[in-house]
């Protein structure tokens, strides 16, 4: 009746022993390694005890603050993974000549290239960016927290949970073979009937939940939060920059988060959106992906626009140049943004005429972006610039990004495109400005407010030294790829035919190796400064002579943020308060409302990530019993109606005689 | 928009309905339902392209009733945000519909098999 | 709203709140639903968009004209056109703080509500029973991934009103609990919005091809 492998397959769905990659050396291996260092770390936190604490403290928190540390620890661990792939991916071209092979059977090297860029996009960028506006955003407007902390809880556990799920594709199954947006008809159940592309599906559906719930979240609080007399135009431009960038967000995701339920139900139950028979058409998949495609690059490259006028005004001593110019051209960005898709598939075919119209809108976008650059030139102008680490990850992005958006603009005019669309040409512009905008803006933002966080600085030498690495590293293993673009070398190639293209291909490598390299001294250099702490110390709490409100705080700033809301007059708050003689209020401290911390949003991730664990090893109980979990937890935490506390008045007091204190002692007589 | 009014009670800056007004939106939104399904189960109208535009404009003018006499849509609550969100979204809409019917329109014309693609637009 | 100054010096300006009032619990939570409902809208507009591209390709199956029964989707928009006056009722009530009134009419608009969902069911099972199944061409997967998205809202809408009518039943008309129902509202009449949608794109145009 009940035949033994009927059960098995009922029990574990397509799951079996042939999943585990148990003959692929390269995975092997990669499995002690992670295997082994994730023992270690599970052995040293129990050895010291810190289950309890990481629990209650860091998982449980609904502290914004916390939340963004935590995004901020995925994005680098996420880099580490991403950039393995972008190692082996330079490795293998640079090898695959004179008949030779390379080291990466196809199989396994198109999973490469695509959890490179699932990774880096999904799970480096947008980490990164989402944690600096989450720590950031809220000291900014002088608030407490986020409007909805529990969300933002939430949201990070499900970004994590998708993470998990792209990790796991590492040694159980396998990932897509389909590029980082898996165009049917490649990844449609015919030709991709594996686990990969539903690990790609699934992993990104979970993930899209957080980043969209985050949106809504950020924009809610930017509006509701401010501080009395802020406003619209007296708010930092970073704010300014994360209110566009959620916009971006929430009006995009829906986008992603339909389109990949389209190709599921292809892939589950049979439907005919993106076959090439019953009326399908995988043009539509193509165009759908990128209405959410290219506005998903501004929502990377807006905040690191936000930082980097930041920085710019910080360390040139100077008022922002053209804040106005800033905020318009910033919203103008946002419009825009979703006027341009088609550039993504000029070759596609759909004609001159629509070819023309987002040809012209795409060369458009780039005006609003030239005009930043030109007011962040005009702060420096007769500024005193302090070329301290952040101001060089900025100088550095201004050259790149500007190169990069050159080549974007030539390949916004549609006859280019026809040579140049999926060459490496396109490869070395995306790659320009992603890396010259987000990556340089993340490692400027990181050095910015990592003192604000942590209470002491960076090593400002390994910085320099990681920095040095980066901007060279980038350089060669870049240029090299517009020439071979040029000279018409498409994207994703395993081997190749002529011998004359492998000087360029060993030159990117050597970048590669130089990037690691960058990668490795900020790894030492955050090791470093937490051994050397005491010496880089900032008892201030503002420690580059800042312009906005979280300079106000102490470093790290207490829970609450502000024993009291400040009050706003001017654009670079902080500034104003500084020349207008405030002073700290040093009693009459109240108690202050704060939300409790919760094990429902990590309860709720964990159950999703199971549930789409089920959904893609067809382990249907799995499925069921997780969303049946999913809907129990969430129904049963609308009925607890308690979900804050007061700190008490007199622990008010308490930390903030303690900072009194530092600052006195800070003091040099 | 000031951040002066951000604060206030769950009530005071909500716009409620009455009991007229709901009534109201509920007897034209009848109406606006009921003329479309005539026009299209009788053939009253005579044209097919007449009649799908008279029942498209139905269908947009009964969203606006939804949106004023249920759903309070006003240009004051939230400080404006509210009508700004839903500008936003018909905007982005629009230009998700519309753009996706231009472009597939013309993918599908050019991508057709034929055999001659000097006709391509 | 006055800014309480605390001990300052005349003509000193005042850079920090000493007497605040904190922002009131769920100050943020209409809005919030409101950009929530608006991300919804785009995940429709995609779905109408395919349902637009897609809508015409019958690959030699059946065609709306085939399929589509005018007076039974009549109906259904009928059950949720009422629906959404009962729960206007309901807010009315709610506004009176009658917790029986508003249950009452919450519970008629979950009657509705079912209705709908009882209808439209049947008339999936009718179309699949003809062959007309998701598979069968891009237009019926076009068709039934839009109206079954609406339907699987509505029916999602009805399990937070039967959980909001408990917690109702349960704690009163909180605070906490009348922005929930004015959430549910939203919800609930941005569903009658999608389905004029639907009704005049899908079901009467497509009797008009």
């Amino acid at each position: 009746m009940f035949d033994n492998t009927d059960l098995v397959k009922a029990v574990f769905g397509r799951l079996s022993l042939e999943s585990l990659p148990l003959h692929e050396p390269i995975l092997v291996g990669t499995f002690a390694v992670v295997a082994t260092g994730g023992l270690a770390l599970f052995a040293a936190i129990t050895y010291f005890r810190l289950w309890l604490y990481l629990w209650r403290e860091w998982f449980t928190t609904v502290d914004h603050k916390r939340i963004g540390i935590m995004y901020m620890v995925l994005g680098i661990v996420m880099l580490l993974r991403g950039f393995a792939d972008a190692l082996m991916m330079r490795m293998q071209q640079a090898m695959a000549f004179n008949g030779s092979d390379g080291f990466l059977p196809a199989h396994h090297y198109d999973q490469v290239f695509t959890a490179h860029g699932v990774i880096m996009i999904f799970f480096v960028a947008m980490p990164l960016v989402t944690g600096l506006m989450n720590y950031v955003v809220p000291l900014q407007i002088g608030a407490r927290d986020v409007s909805f902390p529990f969300l933002n809880n939430f949201s990070f556990w499900m970004t994590t949970g998708g993470a998990i799920l792209v990790m796991f594709s590492l040694f159980i199954g396998e990932f897509a073979r389909t590029g980082w947006l898996a165009y049917p008809p490649l990844s449609n159940l015919a030709y991709s009937p594996d686990v990969g592309v539903d690990y790609y599906i699934w992993a990104l559906q979970v993930a899209g939940v957080g980043t969209l719930l985050s949106g809504v979240n950020l924009i809610c609080t930017i509006v509701k939060l401010r501080a009395p007399g802020m406003t619209l135009m007296r708010m930092p431009v970073f704010t300014w920059t994360s209110l566009c960038t959620n916009i971006l967000i929430v009006a995009s995701f829906p986008v992603l988060t339909a389109v990949l339920a389209l190709l599921s139900l292809d892939r589950y139950v049979g439907t005919n959106f993106f076959t090439n028979d019953f009326g399908g058409s995988p043009m539509m998949y193509v165009n759908l992906i990128w209405i959410w495609g290219h506005p998903e690059v501004y929502i990377l490259a807006l905040p690191a626009f936000g930082i980097f006028s930041e920085v710019t005004s910080t360390f040139s001593g100077k008022r922002l140049f053209g804040y106005t110019s800033m905020v318009y051209a910033t919203v103008v960005i946002t419009i825009l943004s979703y006027l341009v898709w088609l550039h993504h598939f000029f070759t596609m075919g759909s004609g001159a005429s629509v070819n023309s119209f987002f040809g012209i809108t795409t060369m458009i976008i780039s005006i609003p972006t030239g005009a930043k650059m030109f007011n962040w030139l005009f702060t420096m102008y007769r500024g005193r610039v302090r070329f301290e680490l952040p101001m060089m990850w900025t100088l550095a992005f201004m050259l790149t990004f500007v190169i990069g958006g050159m080549t974007g603009v030539l390949l916004a005019v549609p006859p280019a495109d026809f040579v140049l669309h999926n060459s490496l040409f396109l490869v070395a512009h995306f790659h320009n400005v992603i890396i010259g905008a987000v990556v340089f803006g993340a490692f400027a933002g990181i050095a910015y407010w990592f003192p604000k966080a942590f209470g002491f600085r960076l090593d400002p030498f390994w910085g320099k030294l990681s920095f040095w690495f980066w901007v060279t590293g980038f350089y060669f293993a870049f240029m090299p790829l517009y020439v071979l673009g040029l000279m018409g070398v498409t994207r994703r190639l395993r081997v190749f035919d002529d011998p004359s293209l492998q000087i360029w291909f060993v030159i990117a490598g050597i970048g590669a190796f130089l990037i690691l390299l960058g990668i490795g001294c900020f790894l030492v250099q955050i090791a470093v400064s937490v051994m050397r702490r005491e010496e880089l110390r900032d008892v201030t709490g503002d420690p580059w002579d800042a312009r906005t409100l979280e300079w106000a705080t102490s470093s790290p700033p207490p829970d609450y943020n502000f024993a009291f809301t400040p009050v706003v007059h001017d654009t670079d708050a902080w500034w104003d308060m500084k020349r207008r003689g405030y002073h700290r209020p040093l009693g009459g401290f109240k108690a202050i409302h704060m939300p409790s911390n919760t094990a429902t949003g990590i309860i709720l991730a964990g159950f999703s990530t199971a549930m789409a664990f089920g959904l893609i090893w067809y382990i249907w109980w799995l499925a069921a019993a997780s969303f049946i979990g999913l809907l129990a937890v969430a129904i049963g935490h609308t009925f607890n109606y308690h979900r804050d506390f007061h700190i008490p008045a007199d622990e008010v007091v308490r930390v903030e005689r303690a900072r009194t204190e530092l600052l006195a002692a800070g003091v040099k007589p | 928009m000031d951040a002066f009014h951000a604060h206030g009670d769950a009530h005071s800056g909500h716009p409620s309905g009455s009991r007229g007004s709901y009534l109201l939106g509920f007897t034209l939104s009848v109406v606006l339902t009921a003329l479309p399904f005539w026009f299209v189960m009788g053939g009253t109208l005579g044209d097919k392209q007449v009649t799908a535009l008279v029942i498209m404009a139905f269908a947009a003018v009964q969203i606006v009733v939804h949106m004023i006499y249920f759903l309070h849509m006003n240009t004051t609550s939230e400080g404006g945000w509210s009508m700004m969100a839903l500008i936003f979204t018909v905007i982005m809409v629009v230009i998700a519909l519309t753009g996706s019917l231009w472009v597939m329109h013309h993918l599908n014309g050019n991508m057709m098999p034929v055999h001659d693609l000097s006709r391509m637009r | 709203m006055t800014i309480a100054t605390g001990n300052l010096q005349a003509g000193e300006p005042v850079f920090y709140l000493v007497d605040e009032h904190e922002h009131a619990e769920g100050s943020s939570t209409m809005l919030g639903f409101w950009i929530y409902l608006m991300s919804d809208c785009l995940i429709f507009a995609i779905l109408f968009a395919t349902y637009g591209v897609l809508g015409g390709n019958y690959a030699a199956g059946p065609a709306p004209k085939d399929l589509f029964d005018l007076s039974l989707v009549a109906v259904n928009t009928s059950m949720l056109l009422l629906s959404s006056i009962t729960y206007g009722f309901a807010m009315l009530q709610m506004e009176q703080s009658r917790v029986g009134a508003t249950q009452a009419w919450l519970a008629i608009t979950g009657l509705f509500g079912l209705a709908f969902i009882g209808i439209e069911l049947s008339e999936f099972a009718h179309m699949i029973h003809e062959g007309a199944t998701p598979q069968r061409s891009a237009f019926l997967s076009s068709f039934f991934t839009l109206v079954g998205t609406h339907g699987l809202h509505v029916t999602f809408g009805l399990v937070w009103l039967v959980t909001l009518m408990t917690q109702v039943s349960r704690y009163g008309l909180t605070e906490a609990n009348r922005r929930r129902l004015m959430c549910l509202s939203m919800f609930w009449h941005f569903l009658d919005v999608v389905w004029i949608g639907v009704f005049t794109f899908v079901y009467l145009m497509g009797m008009l091809r």
